[in-house]
């Protein structure tokens, strides 16, 4: 399990944090229950399983929904 | 292409706008129809395009946004050939969105200041013995940097070469420059203001003393209430019901006009946003001035404390007690003073720091079987003698003979505010210390300040005798005043004001009184921004400033009565404009539209004030 912290563009509305909260938890090899989407800091943090999942595939899922990522840091667990 | 058009949304907000205003100039200046009609189609175009790919996305991970509102509405507008509606509603959905980050940013400022004092990079020594600027994630814990003058602490660590002055405002809020030297400990994100160090890394990241603040300032930030909680869930029914709403009324009346207002007007956001606002803007504001709030329940309950309790000793005292007062009641004073000293030697309690300064170097002597009698003192053996030092009731206990005499120097030593050390040697009363512990400077000021701020009951806890609380309260003019406490008491006699119906804020060293901190419905430790009082503690004022007080309790008060007011707008706005859609004439997208991306802004702005907040009293 990887760590990743995303750095978004401010998020406007908190339904934005619940779209992009579902769409990163629909992907296979995230846990779950690791999902958090910061409103206030625009901020995504959540674990996933390296082995089957990568950064970029996360961060496609989020630009595709339209939100901008301006960084990501992954770190060991 | 979807992500071509969605970086693109500046320009279209321009163009769309520029259309429109082409569209009613033509109308209304050159009576040309075609022109009209054709700017405002294209204006709809333009502008829907970034809302319906957003609507489309949302829809596709199952949630229905407000974009899937605006979009099915704009769509309804297109087909029963209201432009000028599709126009200008898709218009201001995208400038209110505009301005909205925009002071968003705003409200985040506070806490965007603070991440941008974090180190990026440090001096790290490697194998070779040379310093090579490196990213701070690369730092590993044992690890050697250089620090020069100007530069930040990438990490937290010890001083292992060199000397110089630190400043130390990012973690303490104290901005006069502190001396390091070899072994002293350095704090990430503080700034060497001159000199040169290297140090050793200890904590790295987000373990730092820095990182922590920074994280817990932004999960306070992201807390949810109770009644947040309760607003996210109803909005994600929300506005699916709005849709279902609309299409009932739709069928129902056949005005299709009618269905799509509604669709505009049920929008939610200004109540979505309004109490995350001002709960990021009051938490940051208190960030910046040294106070972390922990989250909104804590702001909550902050604001309608009426009683604050204060633990006497390193909370309203400066914690460094000095022996002020001595008696004798023996002739052999150097033996009782080196027995005194050898075993107060071995204690970390206050009033035995005291007494071992004061009584300097003695005799080493060999202390036995020590003995600590919680809220009485201790007891140790020295040479076969028994050795009771504590206070009157632990004489008591000991069954130790006061004689007239030394009732009248304990009631006048009590009278001048000392604490009280006795000392027995094998069963009498050998000698008699009064230790003063000076109160803080401009501790009055702040309590008075609380007072108002309507904070009803000012009380003071204490472990010491009666007297000397009963002196430190009618200095400071503290409401009520108990002494002889132990931590036990103390806790119980919070949970009985809490039985009575108070909301209570403890205030303690966040050490011995972890109880009472837990317990109370506010706990504000007073640690120098240690790690036990920046996490047990709900509300953490650092550098131990017991001056930021007043701040801290009027921000949660001011930041509390703008989530009500937000909250209050946002309710108050959607019942005008559900009223006016049936009962009045004038009422149509547009209009609801723009009333809508107003009240948004309305509940950001008003947010914004808590930005600048200072406290008046």
């Amino acid at each position: 399990m990887q760590k990743a912290t995303i750095q978004l563009e401010t998020l406007v509305c908190p339904s934005c944090s619940m779209k992009i909260e579902s769409a990163v938890k629909s992907l296979p090899g995230v846990n779950k229950d690791s999902v958090k989407v910061s409103f206030s800091t625009s901020k995504v943090k959540l674990d996933f399983d390296s082995t089957s999942l990568t950064i970029e595939t996360i961060e496609k899922a989020i630009t595709a929904l339209g939100y901008v990522v301006i960084k990501s840091q992954v770190k060991p667990q | 292409m979807q992500r071509w058009i969605l970086s693109k949304k500046n320009p279209i907000v321009l163009a769309s706008g520029l259309l429109i205003a082409l569209g009613f100039m033509s109308e209304w200046f050159f009576h040309n129809e075609t022109l009209a009609i054709g700017s405002l189609i294209l204006a709809s175009m333009l502008g829907i395009a970034p809302i319906a790919i957003q609507a489309y996305q949302a829809l596709r991970v199952k949630v229905v946004s407000i974009e899937v509102l605006v979009t099915i509405a704009v769509s309804g507008a297109f087909f029963i050939r209201n432009f000028e509606e599709s126009a200008i509603v898709t218009f201001l959905f995208l400038f209110g969105a505009f301005l909205e980050q925009r002071t968003l940013n705003q409200t985040r400022s506070a806490i965007k200041e603070l991440t941008e004092m974090a180190p990026e990079s440090a001096l790290k020594k490697m194998d070779d013995g040379e310093f090579v600027e490196v990213d701070v994630d690369e730092v590993d814990v044992g690890d050697i940097l250089l620090v020069k003058t100007g530069a930040k602490v990438p990490v937290d660590g010890f001083v292992v070469t060199g000397e110089g002055y630190i400043n130390e405002a990012s973690i303490t809020g104290e901005a006069v420059p502190v001396h390091k030297k070899i072994e002293s400990g350095v704090y990430a994100g503080t700034i060497l203001e001159n000199g040169t160090l290297q140090i050793v890394a200890d904590r790295v990241g987000e373990d730092t003393t820095f990182g922590r603040i920074i994280e817990l300032v932004e999960e306070a930030q992201d807390s949810k209430s109770e009644a947040e909680r309760f607003i996210d869930k109803f909005s994600k029914y929300y506005t699916p019901a709005v849709l279902i709403l609309s299409i009932l009324v739709g069928i129902l009346t056949k005005d299709i006009e009618l269905a799509i207002t509604i669709l505009v007007l049920g929008c939610p956001g200004a109540l979505v946003i309004g109490v995350p606002v001002s709960n990021v803007a009051g938490i940051g504001n208190g960030a910046k001035h040294g106070i972390l709030l922990k989250g909104s329940e804590v702001i909550g309950d902050f604001s309608r404390v009426d009683t604050m309790v204060f633990d006497k000793t390193g909370t309203l005292t400066q914690g460094n007690p000095k022996v002020a007062d001595v008696v004798f009641f023996t002739e052999d004073v150097a033996s009782v003073k080196s027995m005194v000293a050898n075993i107060e030697s071995e204690s970390d309690h206050p009033l035995a720091k005291a007494l071992v300064e004061h009584l300097g170097v003695t005799e080493k002597l060999v202390v036995e079987r020590t003995e600590v009698v919680k809220g009485g003192g201790i007891i140790a053996s020295i040479d076969g003698k028994r050795i009771a030092i504590g206070n009157v009731s632990l004489m008591n206990q000991e069954q130790i003979f006061l004689s007239e005499n030394a009732l009248k120097d304990i009631h006048n030593f009590e009278q001048n505010g000392n604490s009280l050390v006795l000392v027995s040697v094998d069963g009498t009363l050998k000698a008699l210390f009064g230790i003063r512990d000076p109160i803080r400077p401009g501790v009055k000021e702040v309590l008075q300040k609380l007072k108002r701020l309507k904070v009803k009951n000012l009380i003071v806890l204490s472990g010491d005798n009666q007297g000397t609380v009963n002196r430190v309260a009618k200095e400071l003019g503290l409401t009520e005043a108990h002494g002889h406490m132990l931590p036990g008491d103390k806790s119980s006699f919070i949970a009985d004001f809490i039985a009575k119906g108070h909301i209570v804020a403890f205030v303690g060293d966040g050490v011995n009184d972890s109880p009472s901190l837990a317990l109370a419905h506010i706990g504000i430790a007073m640690g120098s921004g240690t790690d036990v009082a920046i996490e047990t503690s709900d509300v953490v004022l650092m550098n131990s400033d017991f001056g930021r007080l007043p701040h801290a309790l009027g921000l949660a008060k001011a930041t509390a009565s703008n989530m009500l007011q937000n909250i209050v707008i946002a309710v108050g706005v959607v019942l005008v404009l559900l009223a006016s859609v049936f009962f009045s004439e004038w009422m149509n997208m547009s209009i609801g539209m723009l009333v809508h991306e107003a009240s948004i802004l309305a509940v950001i702005v008003n947010g914004m004030r808590l930005i600048r907040y200072r406290v008046r009293v």
